[in-house]
């Protein structure tokens, strides 16, 4: 169950020798008596015995075992030595079943004499709880008692564990930095294709080099020495801005207002972002700022050479708070720790689900995102995703964008290489939205309502993306994990800057690693889970054929007879923005039009009724069946909903064992051209058994044997209102005035 | 799945654009009536097809006594509009004549869909209306006119009559046995005559008792056995309420026979009895000389409600469905405006009751007996569902034929009235969905269990296309007694001949076989879906995003070839005996073959 791989990720054969009193041994000791802890990770208390109780134990009665509290995770260590014949074919590196990392507890309750009590970093600290529950960020829920533990260790570990996972810390105790001193630093592995950091030129202008954009690299901020002075602190070390911008319009705003370059469509147009420019009243600041804006629209357009739009993701998508309160509502439903509330919930379960309002956010992101790539697909229009912080919606919305557009970001190191460019590097302020150091104020859950979107996109289109459910489920984990780099700085700068003062510290550089690095999660077996089996990789006639269809990109403006695609389209708009309402804010005046939907729709209807190209450009079906919740990511550790034997992963699962078949046909018969003699076939007789899988394999355990089913516990007595219809007879002729039946049913 | 929607227009969309259309009406797939006399037909050129979903269409309509059929070929790709008037269950005429001097009629179908027409009102001419046709053609029963399974006269290889046997079916289960006997003693339908003539009883009561017991149970209709468990004896036995009444007669009769059937379980000496109804309602029945079995008259007998409403509450359930799924979807309050109308409240409670049942049988080696009032609606659907869970025969193609025509055909569900297959009277209060939901259960199982079902998800949305259509004979009347008056296997076409002389279509190319495997399927909302590719397979924006079926079948298609190739590079060595060196062989076998994953 505690299977800590220690840093080489050999793995240590646990033992689970009772554990008497952690403290008095030296750390050494520790280690020798516990499974592994992670290099730099540090005991802060324990408390045994603790009694570990879930709910679908409690008839088998709860475990019994020890509470650990380190610098990175609450652990609980059984005094049981688990069965060796659990199926556990997908295990974690770094954290087991029973382990908590600290970043990932999202909130304690206290059970204080069958009351429960929310417990927060400032009260009830002193009066220690009979049990703790503990909601994870990843959904799972445990129960401690700490009835049988001893007074004072049981006080002792809930401050503890209070202390650690919800009391504000500063960046510094993130525990990537503990981990990091005492590992050397992996070594690079040189794959082919690698997944692009953007953290060097070269990754951009291998970027901008395969999309075929033409824009001028920015070096200024190289060394961050503007960062704090001139330009606004998310900007990353190096990017493109259109040709036409002026390095001292960077200055204007502290680079708010300046396009920042995406993506380059094979038309020539692009995708650029930027955040708003600052709020003002004044008249002539107002004006100043118009005028800005306008010649950076006109940069993007080429000098009113192309068509160019504006939007705003302020103004027409959830701002980040309702998004943080939507999903905080979400969550709740998933957290369940009683059979009986999880039965009670069911009956009222769609409309629970629609007043969060959370899969109503996903439809308007990837509704927002099919408007972007009608105008960048359809009239090869130039955008600008305008945003108040630039680094939130716009993010989502310009990786949206260019997972429909382009293939090449549905492939596992390009989609990584996607969020590298436009999440990590593009600034998107994971410290704070992801509430590391537990200051709730600005905590909102952007990267994983990305990451829902692209769930929507891979559930409709399964075959269109190599990596799997999976991937994105581990992904959204390891968001609280805090031990990658990817998710725990707030921008390039803060993270180079901590990165530099840390090293100086310590007087070693410090290489905190990217969640890229699956191998610190993974090992090989398991990795295979994170590709889609389904994937249909681009077959070679294919990749041909495309390459002589892709038409040649037209920017290189030496086509003076050729008329650009609404040439004036942006003029006009920027002639009628000026007789426009003065506004309080200078992007108000530019939005996308009302009738966006209906054309939507339009552009949704004439792409479904071509061939379907998973090398080409892919929509989501928006309609309300169709957005649907993430399954595997949600449920997967909620007993009563697993179905064993059953799900999608059946099908998954045979397919992959059906193209392994054929592979393995293939190289018989390359082998049998090759040699005459016949080779005798290694019949690896695939685990063909009677075990049930789960349907949210590989989360959830196998069962072997005979099980029980769920069955609901409450009915719907009363629940349902049914009118006067329930109380008719099935066979009652009498009555066969259907209006009759009709008026009572609303 | 692949063929979802009904289409194999659906499929190949995706491959082509120059499809006929993109309204789903025309993926309307039905069996090609060759021989469909057209006497009857006649045509209207000039007609409107109001679209929901593309606007205003002209083009021509011809209306026969099997189909109604309209066509508009300006359109690129041209419009076809082909539906069976069996579906139809009014005909009704829109306002009055418009300024344009133009009619309007309206077309509420069984399944799911409206339709609307309109065309230039001409008196005198074709009397009034071609609608006024569709009217006759729509509702033979009511016109006096015979049903068109009467008329259909396709021959197929396969006669689908012949694919129920309840001998062979009662053989394949072990049966009779030392506790259960096959008896004749309906064979001319007197003890019970929506009972089918072959019955299993318990070894011990004899024929003259069963009319007794036949006399407290309503309709006659007496606890029988419907499936065994091959290994620890627990049966599924069905049958309609006791008429306990208000004074709560007893039956010793009645008594002796649940205890006989609890007696050939060795396994278990507690007997279950499922009362599919709410408490309340079999409590209500009492007034009527129904009710339930008290546990003080039948020892060791244990009551259990399965709180499953009646025919009205899901007739008005669907009503509520089609309002909310047809024509269109409000996005915004989707998953509310669903949860409203109660449908898959309806399906889970249907669902946990079957699971229950299965449960009870399976892991508790404990005999069951099911009912509700009369033992022919929900009693149909729990005991069909169970069996489902419990007897992997029926999830295969064929046995899911002989649960249908055991379960609900023999022992009398009343399609006729439920459906009310050519009947002018739509409000009848007879009809409701109640087979529907057991199809639509159904396909939740087959959504969970993806690989333990042998037919695809078009089996089931054909089996309810020609519930309506009145092509077969295999959904006419109500009772096996019936059926074999109106010499129904002599006289018309079963459903199985079409469906299993092209049974690939039907076929689920990811079926594994685990015969022994329980089925428990989740009853939780949070796995229970709205069948979207049979309730809103009309708007032509639902296309099914799951070319899973499609990719696995030119895998299989691979393998096949690759296979082949093998064994002939095999053939081939064996042959050489390795005399010239294999390199200069130079087989084209390695030519390239795409890579898939």
């Amino acid at each position: 169950m505690f299977s800590l791989g220690s840093n080489g990720g050999k793995y240590t054969k646990p033992s689970f020798v009772s554990y008497v009193n952690p403290e008095q041994k030296g750390n050494d000791a520790l280690q020798e008596k516990n499974p592994v802890f992670l290099p730099g990770e540090v005991v802060f208390c324990s408390a045994s015995p603790v009694l570990k109780c879930t709910h679908d134990d409690l008839l088998e009665g709860s475990i019994m075992g020890t509470l650990f509290c380190t610098n990175f995770r609450i652990s609980f260590v059984s005094d049981q030595v688990l069965l060796e014949d659990v199926v556990q074919p997908f295990r974690n590196r770094l954290y087991g079943e029973n382990d908590i990392p600290l970043t990932c507890v999202d909130q304690i309750y206290g059970d204080y004499d069958e009351k429960r009590k929310l417990i927060t970093n400032t009260q009830m600290k002193n009066k220690h709880p009979n049990g703790i529950i503990v909601h994870c960020k990843d959904l799972r829920v445990f129960q401690f008692s700490l009835k049988l533990a001893k007074e004072e260790a049981a006080k002792k570990i809930f401050q503890g564990i209070v202390r650690h996972s919800l009391e504000p810390k500063s960046l510094r105790c993130i525990f990537a930095f503990s981990y990091c001193e005492n590992i050397a630093g992996a070594p690079e592995t040189q794959n082919k294709p690698r997944t692009l950091m953007f953290e060097n030129i070269v990754d951009w202008m291998e970027e901008m080099k395969r999309t075929k954009g033409n824009c001028k690299l920015l070096e200024i901020n190289k060394d961050f020495t503007i960062s704090q002075k001139v330009l606004f602190d998310r900007l990353p070390q190096f990017f493109f801005i259109p040709t036409n911008v002026l390095e001292k319009d960077l200055a204007a705003y502290q680079g708010k207002g300046v396009p920042i370059w995406c993506w380059s469509h094979h038309s020539g147009c692009a995708l650029f972002k930027t955040a708003s420019l600052p709020l003002v009243q004044e008249e002539s600041f107002l004006r100043a700022q118009k005028l800005y804006m306008e010649r950076m629209l006109n940069a993007v357009a080429h000098n009113y050479l192309y068509a160019v739009k504006a939007v705003d993701l302020s103004e027409t998508l959830p701002s980040i708070q309702d998004i943080q309160q939507s999903y905080s509502r979400f969550k709740q439903n998933f957290l369940i720790d009683n059979i009986g509330e999880f039965w009670i919930s069911d009956m009222k379960w769609f409309s629970t689900l629609e007043t969060t309002r959370w899969l109503s956010i996903i439809r308007q992101c990837l509704h927002k995102a099919v408007e972007v790539v009608e105008y960048l697909e359809k009239e090869n229009t130039n955008i600008l995703l305008i945003e108040d912080g630039g680094t939130d919606l716009s993010c989502v919305i310009s990786s949206l964008v260019q997972l429909m557009l382009d293939p090449h970001y549905r492939t596992l190191t390009g989609f990584q290489s996607l969020v590298q460019k436009e999440w990590v590097v593009g600034g998107h302020n994971f410290l704070e939205r992801c509430n590391h150091l537990n200051n709730k104020d600005k905590e909102s859950p952007v990267f994983l309502l990305f990451l829902e979107c692209v769930w929507q996109l891979l559930q409709q289109h399964s075959l269109a993306f190599q990596f799997s459910e999976t991937y994105l489920t581990v992904l959204s984990d390891s968001i609280s994990v805090a031990i990658f780099s990817t998710f725990i700085f707030s921008s390039p700068y803060q993270r180079v800057s901590s990165m530099k003062t840390e090293s100086q510290t310590h007087g070693s550089l410090l290489n905190i690693p990217s969640v890229w690095d699956w191998s610190l999660q993974f090992d090989c077996k398991s990795q295979e889970f994170l590709f889609n089996p389904l994937y249909r990789e681009k077959s070679k006639q294919e990749k041909t054929r495309n390459k002589n269809q892709r038409p040649k990109p037209i920017r290189q403006l030496s086509l003076p007879n050729a008329t650009p695609p609404k040439k004036y389209f942006f003029k006009e708009e920027t002639e009628s923005l000026r007789k426009m309402l003065r506004g309080t804010r200078i992007s108000r005046w530019m939005h996308l039009s009302d009738s966006a939907q209906a054309s939507v729709w339009e552009f949704y209807n004439a792409w479904q009724q071509k061939p379907l190209d998973y090398h080409g450009l892919l929509l989501p079906d928006l309609d309300g069946p169709a957005i649907r919740l993430w399954m595997q990511r949600y449920l997967r550790w909620i007993p009563e909903v697993q179905i064993f034997g059953g799900g999608d992963i059946t099908l998954v699962n045979k397919i992959t064992s059906l193209s392994q078949e054929l592979e393995e046909l293939r190289m018989e018969l390359e082998q049998q051209v090759r040699q005459a003699d016949p080779r005798c076939k290694s019949t690896e007789t695939v685990n063909k058994s009677t075990i049930r899988m789960s349907c949210f394999f590989p989360f959830a355990s196998c069962r072997s044997g005979s099980f029980k089913p769920a069955i609901p516990t409450s009915h719907c007595d009363g629940e349902m209102d049914m009118g006067h219809l329930a109380e008719r007879e099935d066979e009652d002729t009498e009555l066969t005035d259907n209006s009759v039946i009709r008026g009572c049913a609303d | 799945m692949e063929k979802s929607g009904s289409a194999d227009s659906l499929g190949s969309k995706r491959s082509s654009s120059r499809q006929p259309s993109v309204d789903s009406l025309t993926r309307y797939r039905c069996v090609t009536v060759t021989c469909v006399s057209l006497c009857h037909g006649v045509a209207a050129s000039d007609v409107t097809y109001i679209c929901p979903f593309l606007g205003a269409i002209r083009g021509s309509l011809t209306v026969t006594n099997y189909r109604l059929f309209f066509k508009c070929l300006d359109k690129d790709p041209a419009f076809v509009l082909d539906l069976p008037v069996g579906v139809i269950s009014r005909v009704e005429k829109i306002g009055a004549i418009s300024a344009q001097g133009e009619v309007s009629f309206g077309l509420v179908c069984k399944d799911i869909r409206n339709l609307r027409f309109a065309h230039r009102y001409q008196e005198g001419s074709l009397k009034k209306s071609i609608f006024e046709l569709v009217n006759k053609f729509a509702f033979p029963v009511s016109n006096a006119l015979r049903m068109f399974a009467f008329e259909y006269g396709q021959p197929f290889p396969e006669n689908g009559w012949k694919v129920y046997d309840p001998l062979a079916e009662y053989k394949r289960q072990g049966l009779p046995n030392e506790s259960w006997r096959i008896t004749k003693a309906n064979e001319h339908y007197d003890v019970c005559e929506t009972y089918p003539a072959t019955l299993v009883v318990p070894a011990n009561i004899p024929d003259e008792e069963l009319k007794r017991v036949a006399a407290f149970r309503a309709k006659g209709r007496i606890p029988v056995l419907s499936w065994i468990h091959p290994e620890t004896q627990a049966t599924v036995t069905r049958c309609s309420q006791p008429m306990v009444g208000v004074n709560g007669k007893r039956s010793k009769e009645d008594e002796k026979h649940l205890q006989a059937i609890m007696d050939a379980n060795a396994q278990s000496h507690k007997l279950f009895i499922f009362d599919a109804r709410p408490p309340v309602n079999a409590a209500a029945n009492k007034m009527k000389g129904g009710g339930f079995e008290s546990e003080d008259a039948y020892q060791n007998a244990e009551l259990v409600f399965l709180d499953i409403h009646n025919i009205h509450v899901m007739r008005e359930s669907l009503r509520k469905l089609k309002e909310v799924v047809y024509p269109n979807i409000e996005e915004s309050h989707w998953l509310s405006n669903l949860e409203s109308t109660h449908w898959l409240e309806h399906i889970k409670l249907i669902l946990a009751g079957a699971l229950r049942i299965a449960d009870k049988v399976e892991s508790g080696k404990t005999s069951v007996v099911v009912h509700c009032s009369d033992g022919w609606d929900r009693t149909a659907q729990l005991s069909s569902l169970a069996m489902l869970m419990l007897d992997g025969f029926y999830r295969t193609l064929r046995g899911f034929q002989v649960l249908v025509e055991k379960e609900w055909l023999s022992f009398g569900h009343r399609f006729q009235l439920r459906i009310g297959h050519g009947d002018r009277n739509h409000t009848d209060a007879d009809r409701s969905p109640v087979f529907l939901q057991f199809i639509d259960c159904v396909w939740q199982m087959t959504r969970q269990f993806p690989a333990a079902f042998e037919f695809n998800e078009f089996f089931l949305i054909t089996i309810l296309d020609h519930l309506y259509s009145c092509l077969f004979g295999t959904f006419l009347c109500n009772s096996e007694q019936q059926r074999l008056e109106e010499d129904l296997p002599k006289r018309t076409v079963s459903l199985w001949s079409y469906i299993n002389s092209q049974h690939e279509e039907f076929t689920n190319p990811l079926y594994v076989d685990y015969a022994n495997h329980v089925l428990y399927p989740v009853v939780s909302m949070r796995h229970l879906e709205l069948w979207v590719g049979y309730y809103i397979r009309w708007n032509p924006r639902m296309r099914p995003q799951e070319p899973l079926h499609q990719h696995y079948r030119e895998l299989l298609a691979k393998r096949a070839e690759l296979q082949r190739k093998v064994e002939e590079l095999q053939r081939e060595v064996a042959g050489r005996v390795a005399v010239a060196p294999p390199e200069k062989a130079g087989s084209p076998a390695g030519s390239p073959v795409q890579t898939c994953v």
